[in-house]
């Protein structure tokens, strides 16, 4: 029993590009009080890959707080293209950051909605295609939508990100039906990006196969950024482990005492 | 005719005043009650009826704000260009009437500012002029923007209203957001306060806006100038402004500010007076009316009162500005716009904003993005 457990553990490793995660919780370093806080709650966690907005950071300075506490604790820095309106824009972002960060990796967000913030999907798929040409990693943050992330496929992108709920909204898997296509369909990784607002939230999208999955505002905007990246952290852990271990089905419809099919066998 | 006149003009002020002042606690508990605020709920936020809700609206106020907005606050400053006017404005020390030096940065006193500007730490900076079109017009300002673009990753302007064209030049320069007021929403009383110049014409700047969505700008700063009528009303309609921009130009982003009369060299005492008070209710009703809008808080206000608002709704505050051109390096003795309330430091500022819980952002923006 105990072998079969660790079992599960040890070769559950998420591939991505030419990376590989023991982590399958990521986080962004958006709405902390200090950076301070970013770091011990990032570290916590035991995050792996921490998504960066291009326009929060200094690239041409050394010394941006931000960059040097995910160095200091050597996490992979994932850039990500906020603020860009247009696939041209996202390009000319990217290549930025390439430049800048030296990775090649690229989450890929486009919203040219500034309030609602959500992801443009006719701009996102141009983009990716291009990105990919030029030898990106490419991480796009799109709706819940399995046409799209088809076609993401088609075009080489790494893994799709869809969103669970509206950005920074905390309500959880609302997409769930969608997502659930999605994860039967898809050959890249499944990354649950935004919407996530409590560990159990995080647990389920795992439960239902998610590769992994994106928290940043449940983390930063907690009373206890550490302990709230702990718990997601074992939130992430546990659906993962039950995904793996295969739930126990559910029973939509009682079953009958008396079947209608039982004089079948008399 | 501008496009928001043709929704302005199927409201009448005294209307609204009526129904404004016409509220009871019950209709505020009905709207507190409710997970979603409209633009109806909002004229029920802002009525005299709602003030002893108040706490209860700061409570759902800071939540709304960290959720969206974190626990960070944006830091910008201003940087005024030049006094140089034509438009009398009665309430306005730059305002053509008043009798004094008159100044327009150089190319070599602007750049001067700017590095003092870049030693305090500001990555934001918002540039304003009076209204001077021939010295101080469009070329004028394409230059201003050509010289400091290189040192800040985002610039707002807050100048006279521009035609489409001239603001679509602008942006390819990389202008980011362009802050415009409307001062007052009330017809008679705006031609009172702005008699002569270009500024005179009230439908000319009630359709900026318009104009400035059309050209494609990233951000737009709305606001009435809280003093020359009933703060509440002109509220209502910076609001019914906001909620139709925000429909219309869905590209764009938005952000309020709330100037109170401030002392200067002209001589209008505020007609209507707006107490800290009422200030902090109509800022909470803001953002349970929209979790999303920047809140904007300048040195106009006093230190204690700054030091409250952080917690109630805002997400950007100037500090340590000056309202005269050159003021920071140049010439410190031209005259300002308006004496500032709160003189502490940047640092000062910062450090207030840290010891709340709040990380103080310099740059939310890149130059490449313009």
């Amino acid at each position: 029993m105990e072998s079969k457990s660790k079992n599960i553990k040890m070769t559950d490793v998420l591939k991505i590009a030419d990376k590989s995660f023991q982590s399958r919780l990521f986080t962004g370093t958006g709405k902390f009080s200090s950076s301070q806080t970013m770091r011990e709650a990032i570290v916590a966690s035991k995050s792996e890959l921490v998504t960066v907005a291009l326009k929060r950071v200094n690239l041409d300075n050394e010394s941006d707080d931000i960059l040097i506490h995910l160095r200091e604790n050597h996490i992979n820095i994932l850039p990500n293209t906020s603020g860009a309106r247009t696939a041209k824009e996202a390009v000319f972002a990217a290549q930025l950051a390439r430049e800048a960060l030296g990775t090649n990796w690229i989450k890929l967000e486009i919203h040219p909605d500034p309030k609602f913030l959500l992801p443009d999907p006719i701009e996102t798929l141009q983009a990716a295609g291009e990105l990919v040409k030029q030898g990106f990693v490419v991480m796009p943050y799109i709706h819940a939508d399995p046409v799209l992330c088809k076609r993401l496929e088609e075009v080489g992108v790494q893994c799709v990100m869809p969103l669970g709920a509206p950005i920074g909204s905390n309500k959880g898997i609302m997409t769930r039906d969608f997502l659930e296509i999605i994860i039967e369909q898809s050959k890249v990784p499944v990354i649950v990006d935004a919407g996530i607002g409590a560990p159990s939230h995080a647990a389920y999208a795992m439960e239902l196969g998610a590769d992994a999955v994106l928290v940043n505002t449940a983390i930063a905007v907690s009373q206890n950024p550490v302990a709230m990246g702990i718990a997601f952290k074992k939130a992430v852990q546990a659906g993962r482990m039950a995904y793996n271990a295969k739930l126990a089905p559910v029973k939509h419809h009682a079953e009958a005492s008396s079947p209608l099919t039982s004089f079948l066998d008399e | 005719m501008s496009d928001f006149k043709h929704i302005f003009d199927t409201y009448q002020w005294d209307t609204i005043e009526k129904e404004i002042y016409g509220f009871s606690a019950r209709d505020v508990q009905n709207v507190l009650s409710k997970e979603k605020v409209t633009l109806a709920d909002f004229k029920v936020l802002i009525s005299p009826a709602a003030k002893p809700f108040i706490e209860q609206m700061a409570q759902r106020s800071n939540v709304l704000t960290k959720k969206r907005f974190g626990n960070t606050i944006q830091m910008y400053i201003p940087m005024y260009l030049s006094n140089e006017c034509q438009n009398i404005c009665t309430y306005c020390g730059f305002s053509l009437t008043n009798k004094i030096k008159r100044k327009t940065l150089s190319e070599k006193e602007i750049l001067a500012e700017v590095a003092y500007i870049k030693s305090l730490g500001y990555d934001h900076i918002l540039l304003v002029t009076g209204e001077a079109n021939t010295t101080v017009g469009v070329p004028y300002l394409k230059n201003a923007i050509r010289l400091i673009r290189e040192h800040f990753s985002n610039i707002s302007i807050e100048v006279q209203p521009l035609d489409q064209d001239e603001y679509e030049t602008l942006i390819k320069e990389g202008l980011y957001a362009v802050l415009v007021y409307q001062e007052t929403y009330h017809k008679a009383t705006y031609k009172i306060h702005h008699p002569k110049g270009k500024k005179s014409n009230f439908d000319y700047r009630l359709d900026t806006p318009d104009r400035l969505g059309k050209a494609g700008i990233h951000k737009i700063g709305l606001g009435a100038l809280f003093g020359l009528e009933d703060w509440r009303v002109d509220s209502f309609y910076t609001a019914l402004h906001l909620k139709y921009l925000q429909k219309t130009y869905w590209k764009t982003k938005y952000s309020i500010s709330f100037p109170r009369l401030r002392p200067h060299e002209g001589d209008v005492e505020p007609k209507v007076e707006m107490t800290d008070t009422d200030l902090v209710q109509l800022i909470c009703a803001y953002r349970l009316l929209d979790e999303d809008v920047e809140l904007s808080m300048s040195t106009r206000e006093s230190e204690t009162f700054r030091n409250n608002i952080i917690n109630l709704g805002i997400t950007s505050i100037s500090a340590a500005s000056k309202t005269n051109p050159g003021g920071y390096t140049v010439d410190q003795q031209s005259l300002e716009q308006f004496e500032i309330s709160d003189e502490r430091s940047t640092e000062k500022i910062k450090q207030m904003i840290q010891s709340q819980g709040y990380e103080v952002v310099w740059k939310d923006w890149d130059k490449n993005f313009c």
